[in-house]
């Protein structure tokens, strides 16, 4: 009996014990270890080698769209399907900077406060209607409509005159300045001379619709259908539901001739571990950043193996202080908590993916001159000398007990928990971590009940004005009930002003902030992503889009 | 039988509208909106949103459209998934659970019985052992772990079947599998236990002396009666499948309703949450009536209507 007993013993050891190996060996990937050892952008070279005779392009976008109506449409997800669908007046081109799409001309008046676009004769909609300057008029009234409910993005257009009056005010859509001059002519006033205008135009919100098939059909947007009617580089051939997206070249495209793929599999896979067995066994030719992100495990091995794209991503993580809340209502305190950080170390060690440590507010993918920053990363003897100055105006010897939020999600708390032993070693106080769920977070942040509290801001589009704003009042996305009345003019001067004045101002601005330190910034972002050696000219821009419209493949 | 079955039915209204009466509370209890984001829209713009979609009404009134809504199935479009109706949400990820759990559950019930069906006939034999380890072994590896080791073996290492997605008979096959091991498990001791019982009690030891022979006397007079526990669990079975295929239908990208209803809360999407669970409550509710009426038919000795009905 006894034997029997040890038999059985024995068996399950030998079985659990193959079960345990089965998943350990998964860490070491004998495939796709032949990658050289390039590991930033191979795919901005433009490549040489012949086209693959089938010009199929697989990537996987995580999740369903929320919306694939460009009026309605308020995330990267969706963002990625419009941009290769749709086109907008300018398309921000390989070099990062908009250039001519549906607009084959563009004329800037003096003051810089009215557009002229010329629309291109050859821009057609897939149903063969021609596009026209009504298409415009009509998709950006639509959103400014209040009667349309879901148009997040409305506030994108308010740069146009009359925009935010029309949507929030009762004002009527007829004074908003947008006019129809002909079929291809459409001018745009804007409110305030704006340098980034041409930028907009480039974004979905400011994608035009083709108003013969969508007025008077509000589900227009719902499936792949004949009434689906886009003016891109491709087509939505088909839409099932939280399963795949199919795109196909659209052959009447203006600039077909540059666009290669014949077709693009968009899969919705949210794990992304299996995303990324998906890649390793050849069912997709592209994985991680901007679509679906790489599991953070994975980083280090893929970067080991020299495999691992990386590129800058205009966007900044920090840790936010609730300035009405003592000790952070004290700015030597804010300075202390800020220079005690050692964000070489978390990016080494923690985020491994090429962050440049954040010592600025607007990454430097936007102002070069911030890869230095306005203080010193990682100088615990400053801290101690600014927690000294602070106490000593609070009339405190020792700092309390402070709470640090963020929502949770591993990396969230590894940066936390690392943050939390720096603080502890080089000022000698307690933090008490605490994580919520997503919603909730945001809820407790902007109750203002939180006392330091991790946030990120990703640009909308590249200029600093996207950062600096966050911070002009109180509310918002501004969690830390921090204002100034000084910044918040020389926000509102910059916005009649252009070229290096502005800049100027711009700067001076973001001095003030960072004097003040309301918020201790982390890291600047970066994407990272692995893509087939046979994948080129696929475009990852430093706002996370993705353009599909110059890629192609090569035989392998 | 029909007053059994109407007594029923009225038991089933009672308990949807417990559930959902619970369900909006909590939701409206719970921090946050559906439309919280990182990036926060205009106060002017909310407002329009919360308008649209009746989040300013008084809370009563939202709790009557909701009841209403909720009998007659009309659930309204989702709050994230912009003009999608919850109804067609369902109706095309439902089928995708549907499938995967038939067919986990056909393979938990046929292997489950069979391996405790040995055991016990084979009992304190090297069959009894050998299925008791897989047993043991099943219920106390999680399914996301089965899940990515089958993946890996059989998908990355063998390359025989598809990573992910669920196009094909072959994408069924690990997901299936995955989901299945847990209640197989369960199943088979379940199926052993009640087995032995069966095996030692008096009407067998009659049989065996009749001269039948152990072939009739096990699969004709003692699986019958031994199977009902495991017909008892077959209830909450089906439900704990269909909604908690989650974890699986995330590990193979599959767009199942098991997913959607997990989404759904974290994205606070009030109509898609309330469709979900008046969905599955309906589903649970009524396979747990359909195992009582089954229980009648394995078992003679059950009168369904019997308390019901002197």
């Amino acid at each position: 009996m006894s034997f029997k007993k040890k038999w059985v013993f024995l068996l399950v050891l030998v079985l659990s014990l193959g079960l345990l190996l089965a998943a350990c060996s998964g860490g070491d990937n004998e495939e796709s270890s032949e990658g050289g050892d390039s590991s930033e952008g191979n795919s901005e070279e433009s490549g040489e080698g012949t086209l693959a005779a089938d010009q199929t392009f697989d990537i996987n976008i995580k999740t369903e769209p929320p919306s694939l109506h460009p009026g309605t449409a308020s995330d990267s997800t969706s963002g990625i399907v419009l941009d290769q669908i749709f086109e907008g007046l300018m398309r921000i081109n390989q070099d990062g900077m908009p250039e001519e799409a549906m607009a084959e001309s563009v004329e800037i008046s003096d003051d810089k406060k009215t557009y002229t676009f010329k629309i291109r004769e050859d821009a057609n909609w897939s149903n063969g209607d021609p596009v026209t300057a009504q298409d415009f008029e009509y998709a950006w009234k639509w959103v400014l409509n209040p009667d349309n409910a879901d148009t997040d993005y409305a506030y994108q257009l308010y740069p146009i005159k009359g925009a935010q009056e029309a949507k929030e005010e009762g004002a009527s859509l007829d004074d908003v300045g947008i006019t129809v001059e002909d079929d291809k002519t459409l001018v745009v006033e804007l409110e305030q001379p704006t340098p980034y205008f041409l930028d907009l135009t480039a974004f979905y919100t400011y994608y035009p619709v083709n108003h013969n098939v969508v007025d008077g059909n509000d589900e227009w947007a719902q499936d792949a259908s004949d009434n689906y009617v886009t003016n891109g580089p491709f087509t939505l051939e088909s839409w099932a539901h939280k399963d795949q997206i199919v795109l196909n070249k659209f052959s009447d495209y203006w600039d077909s001739e540059t666009v290669k793929l014949e077709t693009v599999n968009m899969y919705m896979v949210d794990d992304a571990n299996t995303s990324l067995e998906m890649y390793n066994s050849g069912e997709l030719d592209w994985v991680g950043d901007p679509s679906s992100p790489l599991p953070l495990a994975s980083i280090p091995a893929l970067k080991q193996e020299g495999n691992l794209n990386i590129s800058d991503l205009a966007g900044v993580y920090y840790y936010a202080f609730n300035t009405e809340e003592s000790p952070f209502d004290n700015v030597n305190i804010r300075k202390a908590f800020a220079s005690a950080i050692n964000r070489q170390g978390i990016v080494e060690s923690i985020t491994q993916r090429q962050e440049q440590p954040a010592m600025a507010l607007v990454p430097p993918s936007i102002w070069e001159e911030n890869k230095e920053g306005y203080f010193k990363d990682n100088d615990p003897e400053k801290a101690k000398e600014y927690l000294q100055a602070g106490l000593d105006e609070l009339g405190l010897d020792k700092l309390p007990k402070i709470s640090l939020s963020y929502n949770t999600d591993e990396g969230h708390a590894a940066i936390a928990q690392a943050v939390q032993d720096m603080w502890r070693e080089n000022l000698g106080v307690e933090v008490e971590l605490n994580n919520e769920e997503w919603n909730v977070y945001l809820d407790s942040m902007g109750s203002g009940n939180f006392q330091v509290g991790r946030m990120g801001w990703l640009a909308d589009f590249n200029d600093a004005i996207n950062f600096l704003e966050i911070f002009q009042s109180v509310g918002g996305n501004n969690y830390t009930n921090w204002e100034n009345e000084e910044y918040a003019s020389l926000l509102e001067e910059s916005r009649t002003l252009t070229g290096d004045e502005r800049k100027e101002v711009l700067r001076e601005a973001e001095q003030i902030f960072m004097d003040d330190m309301p918020i201790a910034p982390v890291y600047f972002y970066t994407n990272t992503w692995l893509n087939k050696d046979y994948v080129k000219n696929i475009e990852i821009s430093g706002l996370g889009s993705v353009q599909l419209k110059w890629g192609y493949l090569v035989e392998e | 039988m029909a007053k059994y079955l109407l007594k029923r039915l009225a038991y089933i209204i009672v308990s949807l509208f417990f559930i959902i009466t619970i369900t909006f509370f909590l939701m409206q209890a719970a921090p946050g909106g559906p439309f919280a984001s990182e990036k926060k829209l205009t106060p002017a713009l909310e407002e329009q949103m919360n308008e649209a979609y009746g989040l300013n009404d008084p809370l009563y009134e939202q709790y009557f459209n909701y009841l209403v809504n909720a009998f007659t199935f009309d659930f309204g479009p989702s709050f994230k998934y912009v003009g999608q109706d919850v109804i067609e949400i369902i109706t095309r990820s439902f089928p995708y659970s549907l499938i995967l759990g038939i067919e986990s559950i056909l393979i938990a019930l046929s292997i489950g019985v069979l391996l405790g069906v040995i055991a016990a006939v084979k009992h304190n034999k090297f069959g009894d052992y050998t299925a008791m380890v897989i047993a043991v072994l099943g219920i106390s590896v999680p399914s996301f772990i089965m899940a990515t080791v089958l993946q890996y073996i059989f998908a990355i290492k063998l390359g025989a079947l598809p990573v992910a997605r669920f196009e094909s008979f072959a994408h069924t096959i690990l997901p299936a599998i995955a989901l299945a091991t847990t209640p197989l498990a369960f199943i088979a001791r379940l199926m052993r236990s009640s087995m032995l019982d069966v095996l030692n009690s008096d009407y067998i030891k009659t049989a065996k002396s009749k001269g039948l022979g152990q072939r009739v006397v096990t699969y004709k007079h003692g699986l019958r009666n031994a199977i009902l526990p495991v017909v008892s669990y077959l209830g909450p079975l089906v439900v704990s499948i269909l909604t908690g295929s989650f974890i699986i239908e995330s590990i193979f990208g599959i767009p199942g309703l098991g997913s959607e209803f997990v989404v759904s809360v974290t994205n606070r999407d009030y109509t898609v949450i309330m469709g979900t669970t008046v969905f599955f409550s309906v589903l649970l509710l009524v396979s747990i009536l359909l195992v009582d009426l089954l229980y009648g038919l394995v078992d003679p000795r059950i009168k369904v209507a019997g308390k019901g009905g002197k």
